[in-house]
């Protein structure tokens, strides 16, 4: 898979002197939903800024399918489209002529056909000659889309584009999302769901006080720093873990009616989860228990704990 | 460059005076025809003639002068700092277009609406005074160069503005008082003399001259003098324009 995006060496200093993205690089595949994580403030949006020019780098470039981002603009950001954080638009303009407006603004002539498709997709479509000041925000979000799919671009940018959408509208648009990938788009996205890059990621850039501290396949990721873990519910209660379970990396739960047991995610077979020991060592303890179940961290927790390391 | 984008930006700019009809167009054409009925109908005839040309029809210039100078700057300066304002901006930035695409659609939106705005304004001054134009050629020469100026001078304020009240700031303060001190009601010979030379100073008194001289061949100052100083401050202004390109003052940190 070729790149379609290649950072380079990029930073940012504000004139205030707040150092926003330090020596960052970064290789978008295209085709791919790449989502960037971060907490507030860790340089995400200046990222996308920069991408998309709104942003003027102190260091480093930007390659936007081998264009040079600022020497050759037109290139590079006739083949992007941008769906920004905030929700902003002009309240006393209709849907079909703001969106027929960003198709004209990217040079491309008038194409209703396409323009009806995007609004159809998008569930727009009844809604085309209403003012953008009469809908909810959910609806201006997916206008914000529209707007960028306009000029029919190969990559897309959503910043944090689920936020303020109910959940019924956020697995829509998700279905949009996935739907864009699967015609060739490449998707690049904030979020502050984590669930959102769980669902629909293929990978995950992990970004904290402007410095990428990872970048990784979502399985990858999960599979090399996912926990699991095995929660046995005892018959009887117990007041602490037993002396000849000491070796095994236990704890008590429930007011000591649950053993949780925690073991690596990436269990191979010569090096195994330990889970048959256990169960022999607490039959031979006569420790009983009536129900179990295991669960895998998610990649929220995973995040938590990246953040966390790095702080 | 491209053509669609600067076209897409100029209908939008336009389409949105036409949604605003009664403020952008209707009502600077009452409050200047409330100047004609006041100063030309009212004042104008317990006044002399004004080196050969009635009152009524020795203001017409000024005044359409005055609307055009007021129109171009609000215009122009709303029309940049309403995104900047509302944040829809991004969109303007993140487009293919270049610098002066983007100069191009927002001024030469402003400028073509207050032309439109002069023309109506001229048509009406003929219900209310009689008046000819000796050099129409220089007139609409003046008119364009003066609007185009005015709307780039617009821009730099809608883009220096950090607020709706600095948005004012020089269209009331600045703009309107120099209008009125510029020889609108006026001939500056009309001053003592050392008020003349005062007046000299002031900018629009070279725009307003010029344009009564290619309506009735009188003037204040040469109209070459007139036709340089405008040409100056359009330099000066593209000049502005430019830095603020090359820094991203105000558009792009």
């Amino acid at each position: 898979m070729s790149d379609v995006i290649l950072v380079e060496g990029l930073g940012k200093t504000y004139a205030g002197g707040f150092q926003a993205l330090n020596d960052v690089d970064l290789a978008i595949r295209r085709g791919e939903i790449f989502a960037l994580l971060g907490p507030n403030g860790a340089g995400k949006t200046t990222l996308i800024s920069v991408i998309c020019g709104l942003v003027n780098p102190t260091a480093g470039r930007v390659l936007v399918d081998g264009f040079d981002s600022v020497r050759e603009f037109r290139e590079a950001r006739a083949r992007i489209g941008l769906v920004p954080q905030e929700l902003t638009n002009d309240a006393f303009v209709t849907v079909w002529d703001t969106v027929s407006f960003s198709r004209g603004l990217f040079g491309k002539p008038r194409d209703p056909v396409h323009i009806e498709r995007v609004l159809r997709s998008l569930s727009l479509w009844d809604k085309r000659h209403n003012r953008l000041m009469t809908l909810s925000g959910g609806m201006k979000r997916r206008v914000l889309i529209a707007k960028a799919l306009a000029h029919e671009p190969e990559i897309l940018f959503l910043d944090e584009p689920t936020a303020g959408v109910d959940v019924e509208l956020r697995r829509d648009m998700w279905e949009v999302v996935r739907g864009l990938r699967d015609n060739g788009v490449t998707i690049i996205l904030t979020t502050h769901y984590i669930e959102e890059a769980e669902e629909m990621a293929d990978r995950i850039g992990v970004i904290r006080r402007g410095e990428l501290v990872l970048v990784e396949e979502k399985h990858a990721l999960m599979r090399q720093l996912g926990r699991k873990e095995l929660t046995l519910h005892l018959r009887e209660p117990l007041e602490a873990v037993p002396a000849a379970l000491a070796h095994h990396d236990l704890s008590l739960a429930e007011e000591g009616h649950a053993l949780v047991y925690r073991y690596d995610a990436e269990a191979r077979d010569d090096d195994p989860t330990g889970i048959a020991e256990l169960l022999a060592d607490l039959e031979a303890t006569g420790i009983g228990f009536k129900d179990l179940h295991t669960r895998q961290s998610s990649l929220e927790e995973i995040f938590v704990s990246l953040v966390k390391e790095t702080a | 460059m491209s053509l669609e984008s600067v076209k897409t930006l100029y209908r939008a700019e336009m389409a949105r005076s036409l949604r605003t009809v009664l403020q952008s167009i209707v009502s600077p054409v009452i409050s200047t025809s409330l100047y004609f009925v006041v100063f030309g109908a009212a004042i104008g005839t317990r006044i002399s003639e004004v080196e050969g040309v009635s009152y009524g029809a020795f203001i017409v210039p000024g005044l359409i002068m005055l609307m055009l100078l007021t129109q171009s700057v609000s215009n122009a300066s709303f029309g940049i700092f309403f995104p900047r304002f509302s944040g829809t901006i991004y969109e303007i930035l993140s487009s293919p277009m270049s610098y002066w695409e983007i100069v191009l659609g927002y001024v030469g939106a402003a400028a073509s609406k207050s032309l439109i705005l002069g023309t109506i304004v001229l048509v009406t001054a003929r219900l209310f005074v009689p008046y000819g134009i000796d050099h129409p050629l220089m007139m609409v020469l003046f008119l364009v160069l003066t609007a185009v100026t005015f709307s780039l001078l617009g821009f730099i304020i809608g883009i220096w503005a950090d607020g709706f009240e600095r948005l004012q700031l020089v269209p009331l303060l600045v703009i309107t008082p120099l209008t009125f001190l510029g020889g609108t009601f006026y001939s500056i010979d009309m001053l003592p003399p050392f008020w003349q030379v005062v007046t000299l100073a002031n900018p629009v008194v070279y725009l307003v001259s010029g344009f009564r001289w290619s309506f009735y061949g009188i003037s204040d100052v040469s109209p070459l003098v007139s036709l340089g100083m405008i040409l100056l401050f359009l330099a000066a202004a593209l000049a502005v324009v430019a830095w603020i390109f090359r820094t991203g003052y105000r558009l792009k940190p």
